[in-house]
C-alpha cells in the first residue's frame, strides 16, 4: 500500500446525524460513488484525506529514489524513459492532492505537513538506490505493488480519489514494463551485470512486499475501510496475487527470490512465502528507513530553492491584477 | 509561508468534433501559468488538441441537497422520451 497508517483508528463518532449516516452506508454498499459536496460522516473524510495525502506524498517523495540516476542513466533512450516516468510520478502526485485538495484540507497544509515530518508516506521510498539495476528492480517490483495495490481503488467510493487512480493506473503499466525491460537487459548482459540484477532484487523484494502493509491480523480498521470502499481487497490479498504473478517473473530473468521458505502449495493454489520481517516496516514507519532524512531533506530544499519563482510569479499576478483593475 | 495559488478546473478536448470535457485541476497565479501546468500534468499522452482552464472560484454549481428538487421533476415527464407513444408495427418510418 502507498499508505501505511490506516491502523490508526477510526472512530465514528456517535454525533453523526443516525439518519444521514444510514443513508450514506446504503449508497456506499450499493457502490454509489460520493462526490464533494455529498454528505459524509467525519471518520470517512478523515481517513480518506490521511489515505489519498500519503499516497500524494509517495509519489512525490518517489521521484528521488529514481531521480538519482536520471544523470547518469546508462543510454539516452534509458535517460528519455526514467525522465518520462519521473515526470509521471509528479503527475500522479499532482492528481492525488487535487482530490485530497476536494474533501478540505488545502495544499498547503499537506505540504507542510509532508516537509514537517508529520505525514507519512510509503516505507519503499526511504531505501537507497545504489546501482543502476535498483531502477530495474524498483520498476519491476515497486510500480508493480503499486499497480496491484491501485487496480481495485479505480473503484474506491469516493468520486475523485477513484478517478485519479483510472488516469494513474492508465499511465502506471509502462513504468512496471521499462523496469522489467532493464531487468532483461541486465541478466542478458555480462555475470557482473547479471550479479547486480540479482543483488537488486535481494534488496528490494521485501520492502516490496511490505508495500501492503501489515498482515490482516494486524490492521484492525481493514473492515471499516472495506465497508467504505475505501480499501477494497485486505494487505495479505494483495500481498499474495503479487507473490504469485513475480514468481515467474523472475524465473524468466533467471534471477531467484531471496526466500528460502517460497514453494509453491498446491492445494491453496498460491506460493507459501516466508515471514517479513515487521520490525523493520515499523521502523521505517517510524521514520529510522536508512536515507529517510536524506529524502525529506531533499524535499524541503527543493521547495525552499524554489520560493523565488513562487514569489516572482505572485508578484507578477499581483501585477498584472492592479494594471486589470486600473483599467 | 505564502498562501497556495488559486485554483483553476482543466478541459481538454480529446480530438475535433468533441466537446472539452472536464479532467482535473490545477494552481497557478494567472491564466497562462494555469495552461502550462494543465499541459504538463494531463497531456502527456496526446490527450488532447485544446485545452481550457477556468478559475474554479467562477464554477456555479448545483447543491447535492437540492437533488431532489431539481431533478425529481423530470422522473414523471417520460412523455418527452419516444418510447411514451405506442404506434402500430405496420407504420413505419415513425
Ligand atoms: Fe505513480
Ligand atoms: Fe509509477
Amino acid at each position: 500500500m502507498y499508505t501505511t497508517e490506516l491502523s490508526k483508528t477510526t472512530n465514528v463518532a456517535s454525533t453523526e446525524d443516525p439518519d444521514k449516516l444510514a443513508a450514506f452506508e446504503a449508497r456506499v454498499a450499493a457502490d454509489e460513488f460520493i462526490e464533494p459536496k455529498d454528505w459524509m460522516p467525519e471518520a470517512y473524510r478523515r481517513t480518506l484525506t490521511r489515505q489519498i495525502s500519503q499516497h500524494a506524498h509517495s509519489e512525490i517523495v518517489g521521484m528521488l529514489p529514481e531521480g538519482n540516476w536520471i544523470t547518469r542513466a546508462p543510454s539516452l533512450r534509458r535517460k528519455a524513459i526514467l525522465l518520462a516516468k519521473v515526470q509521471d510520478e509528479a503527475g500522479h502526485g499532482l492528481y492525488l492532492y487535487s482530490a485530497a485538495e476536494t474533501l478540505g484540507t488545502s495544499r498547503e497544509q499537506m505540504i507542510e505537513a509532508l516537509h514537517s515530518g508529520k505525514a507519512k508516506y510509503s516505507t519503499i521510498f526511504n531505501y537507497p538506490t545504489l546501482t543502476w539495476a535498483d531502477i530495474g528492480a524498483i520498476g519491476w517490483l515497486v510500480d508493480g505493488a503499486a499497480i496491484m495495490n491501485q487496480v481495485p481503488l479505480q473503484r474506491t467510493s469516493y468520486g475523485p480519489y477513484a478517478r485519479a487512480m483510472v488516469r494513474v493506473c492508465k499511465e502506471e503499466s509502462f513504468h512496471q514494463r521499462q523496469g522489467y525491460e532493464i531487468m532483461m537487459a541486465m541478466c542478458a548482459g555480462t555475470a557482473d551485470q547479471k550479479r547486480m540484477a540479482q543483488d537488486a532484487l535481494n534488496r528490494w523484494w521485501w520492502p516490496s512486499l511490505m508495500m501492503f502493509g501489515p498482515p490482516d491480523a494486524d490492521s484492525p480498521n481493514t473492515a471499516q475501510s472495506m465497508r467504505w470502499r475505501i480499501k477494497r481487497e485486505t494487505n495479505d490479498e494483495l500481498r499474495q496475487k503479487f507473490v504469485d504473478i513475480t514468481v515467474p517473473q523472475a524465473a524468466a530473468l533467471g534471477l531467484s527470490i531471496p526466500d528460502p521458505a517460497l514453494r509453491w502449495n498446491e492445494a491453496k493454489g498460491g506460493h507459501d512465502y516466508g515471514d517479513v520481517d515487521w520490525e523493520e516496516f515499523y521502523a521505517v514507519v517510524r521514520g529510522e528507513g536508512p536515507v529517510a532524512k536524506e529524502r525529506i531533506k531533499a524535499r524541503r530544499d527543493a521547495w525552499e530553492e524554489g520560493a523565488w519563482v513562487r514569489d516572482a510569479a505572485a508578484a507578477y499576478a499581483a501585477k498584472r491584477n492592479r494594471k486589470a483593475e486600473a483599467a | 509561508m505564502a498562501q497556495d495559488w488559486p485554483l483553476w478546473e482543466v478541459f481538454v478536448r480529446s480530438r475535433g468534433g468533441l466537446s472539452h470535457r472536464h479532467v482535473g485541476s490545477v494552481h497557478a497565479p494567472d491564466p497562462e501559468i494555469a495552461l502550462r501546468h494543465a499541459r504538463d500534468t494531463y497531456t502527456r499522452r496526446m490527450e488532447g488538441i485544446s485545452l481550457w482552464v477556468v478559475p474554479s472560484a467562477q464554477i456555479v454549481a448545483s447543491d447535492p441537497a437540492d437533488d431532489a428538487a431539481m431533478f425529481d421533476p423530470a422522473a414523471d415527464k417520460v412523455y418527452r422520451h419516444p418510447t411514451f407513444y405506442s404506434i402500430p408495427d405496420d407504420v413505419t418510418h415513425i
